[in-house]
């Protein structure tokens, strides 16, 4: 799906360039993840479903569900619906010239650093269709969805450097937390039980080695005649 | 109560007695068994934890090439404790393999391949092929941009055999390319057909195993010295002490795989491909195919071998000899001793060389070939500069040359004299 992201014909030799910067998310803070998931809805939704997740899991993030039904169901009537998007499939291909994807995995196969790194790195193209560019992604069918918090930038790929065109709504570290917040939304929605799995991960282990000490007082105790 | 229920059953099946007797209770195993040792019984271990695992998935995995990605995920989300099979299954899959290449590492150690344990050898063999049928099968299931790619590439080597290639490929595929057809009659065949293969093989390599009596890492003869009612004396009845000893085995195992499970699932893209995580697409080829680890030794062999008159076959004909090439393995062993500890420069040296050679195969085998980038000059007489191809040719020739020379270099081989009994 993530791939239907490239530009019909742009392989992925495009990204193999440009550096990732390190995503700084936090999967236990829970008000950046709210702050995420938030963004995701009025950003993203419109184009990019998450339909492997429903509405009332988002309760993990610290959320009640009239909170849900309040701030982030815009497309749906009851809370076990999945995240659907509202874009119809068949005329969004023929509008962006591929379907946006759905993100249910996007930070699995992407990466979180991938995906911190892409959406900070778009630039203004007049060559495109969109008039968008993406320094990690060359020719990507995507606009830049969150210019307006942005702003305008252009890039020029041989010198690797930035320059402002227009200010966005936020400034550039507000911008590199919305993104960070946004990223932490989706690394949760790629596994919602990751933070439990480590949580349950670390009494197994603990069981396990008070289980080793007993079965290896047992080994001992019957070898003891070996000679 | 308990005893008298025993009893009545004994009284009917007293097999079951004799059976136990015979495979544990007065099995009697060298008692000089190391850490290599574990390995067999955890083998053992992880194919019922694939086993049982593997049906509960069966229970909410739909072999349908439209909703097997969505049913995996459905798993990993929506099934109480789904994850966790999940995991088990996906983690137990890579434990499985490197638990078999060390216990087989073992067998080359100790000698354990040798006479009278050939058999034993040859269905350890079997059950190593049989298991990579298994898994390539099992990887096409999740039906992720991996697993198609995968399989329409392992597929397609088939496809190379001259004049009957085009039609076995399409017989593997049941369609012109992999599709529904193929993902159901992969999902029965990982299923149902090459598990039960594989539980037969265990039996057989068990019952092989236990005519002739476990090897140990002297390599020497336990049978030879034994007491007046005729028990070795270097032996130890299999239960209790190897059941307790390798009790404390399987713990400090399943910690480890635990460790994995709920901490490194993915393990930095090896157990699980990222690209996997895509769902199949049929018109979109991935840049770079790589099968999972397990493979790769032998996909890079595939790879190194370079195309004659266009065709991919000596390739694919250089790999098969490379996954058989080991079935020899006992008649290409002409040393006097068993194991390591008494064997010569020659053999140590060599299987030395061929585990290095082995693992910078396999790593080779998850990179593109242009990894490391190209010679700067064009010194070089074949089609490609790409220094990895060159490195993954000389280790072909090396892992080849480890079992082709064997008869040579082991027969040569200054040995040390063995002992008459275990050392312990």
């Amino acid at each position: 799906m993530i791939v239907l992201l490239l530009a019909p014909l742009s392989g992925w030799a495009a990204e193999a360039g440009y550096r990732l910067d390190s995503s700084p998310h936090d999967p236990h803070d829970l008000i950046s993840l709210q702050a995420g998931a938030r963004t995701f809805v009025n950003y993203c939704l419109g184009c990019h479903g998450l339909e492997s997740m429903r509405y009332g899991k988002l309760t993990d993030l610290g959320l009640t569900e009239a909170q849900i039904k309040d701030y982030l169901m815009f497309t749906a009537d009851k809370v076990g619906e999945p995240i659907r998007t509202v874009m119809p499939r068949k005329e969004s291909k023929s509008w962006f010239g591929v379907t946006p994807p759905d993100l249910s995995l996007a930070a699995r196969a992407r990466s979180a650093d991938w995906l911190y790194t892409y959406l900070r790195a778009f630039y203004r193209d007049a060559k495109t269709v969109t008039g968008w560019n993406n320094a990690v992604f060359e020719n990507v069918a995507m606009p830049h969805a969150l210019w307006t918090l942005q702003g305008e930038r252009a890039y020029d790929r041989e010198s690797g450097k930035w320059t402002e065109i227009a200010k966005g709504i936020q400034s550039p570290p507000e911008y590199d937390a919305t993104v960070r917040d946004l990223v932490n939304f989706l690394v949760y929605v790629g596994e919602p039980a990751a933070t439990r799995r480590k949580v349950i991960g670390i009494v197994v282990l603990y069981v396990l080695a008070i289980l080793f000490v007993f079965t290896y007082l047992l080994k001992k105790e019957y070898w003891k005649d070996v000679k | 109560m308990a005893s008298r229920l025993w009893n009545w059953i004994d009284s009917r099946m007293p097999s079951i007695k004799e059976e136990w007797r015979k495979h544990a209770a007065e099995y009697y195993a060298p008692k000089n068994f190391n850490f290599w040792y574990f390995f067999g019984s955890l083998a053992l271990l992880v194919l019922v934890i694939q086993i049982v695992s593997g049906i509960f998935l069966t229970m909410n995995y739909k072999p349908d090439a439209n909703l097997a990605f969505g049913s995996v995920d459905y798993i990993m989300r929506d099934v109480p404790g789904g994850w966790i099979i999940r995991y088990i299954h996906s983690t137990g899959a890579s434990a499985f393999f490197i638990v078999v290449y060390l216990h087989m590492f073992r067998a080359m150690l100790y000698g354990s391949h040798k006479e009278p344990r050939e058999l034993v050898w040859i269905f350890g063999m079997l059950i190593y092929l049989t298991l990579m049928g298994e898994a390539f099968f099992g990887y096409l299931l999740p039906w992720g941009q991996m697993s198609y790619w995968g399989a329409q590439v392992i597929v397609n080597l088939f496809g190379t055999v001259p004049f009957i290639g085009p039609d076995l490929a399409l017989w593997i595929r049941g369609d012109y390319v992999v599709s529904d057809a193929t993902l159901n009659r992969f999902f029965a065949l990982h299923v149902i057909a090459f598990p039960l293969v594989l539980l037969g093989l265990v039996v057989v390599h068990l019952l092989a195993l236990h005519d002739v009596g476990s090897n140990n890492p002297d390599g020497v003869d336990i049978k030879k010295y034994q007491d007046a009612s005729g028990r070795p004396l270097d032996g130890i009845p299999f239960h209790p002490y190897y059941t307790v000893k390798d009790l404390m085995g399987a713990v400090a195992f399943l910690a480890i795989f635990c460790f994995v499970m709920f901490f490194i699932p993915e393990v930095g893209g090896y157990f699980l491909e990222y690209n996997n995580f895509i769902p199949a697409d049929p018109l979109k080829t991935p840049q770079h195919i790589a099968p999972v680890w397990y493979f790769t030794p032998y996909y890079s062999v595939l790879r190194a071998v370079p195309p004659l008159f266009h065709s991919q076959f000596p390739g694919v004909l250089a790999m098969g000899a490379a996954v058989l090439i080991p079935f020899f393995l006992p008649w290409l062993d002409r040393s006097p001793v068993r194991s390591i500890r008494y064997r010569g420069p020659y053999y140590k040296t060599a299987l030395a060389v061929f585990v290095v050679a082995f693992l910078i195969l396999g790593y080779l085998g998850t990179e593109s070939t242009t990894v490391w980038g190209q010679f700067g000059f064009d010194a070089f007489f074949l089609d490609t500069k790409d220094r990895a191809t060159w490195l993954a040719r000389l280790c072909t020739v090396v892992y080849f040359l480890f079992f082709i020379l064997m008869p040579w270099y082991t027969a040569r081989d200054q040995v040390k004299p063995v002992p008459e009994r275990v050392t312990h």
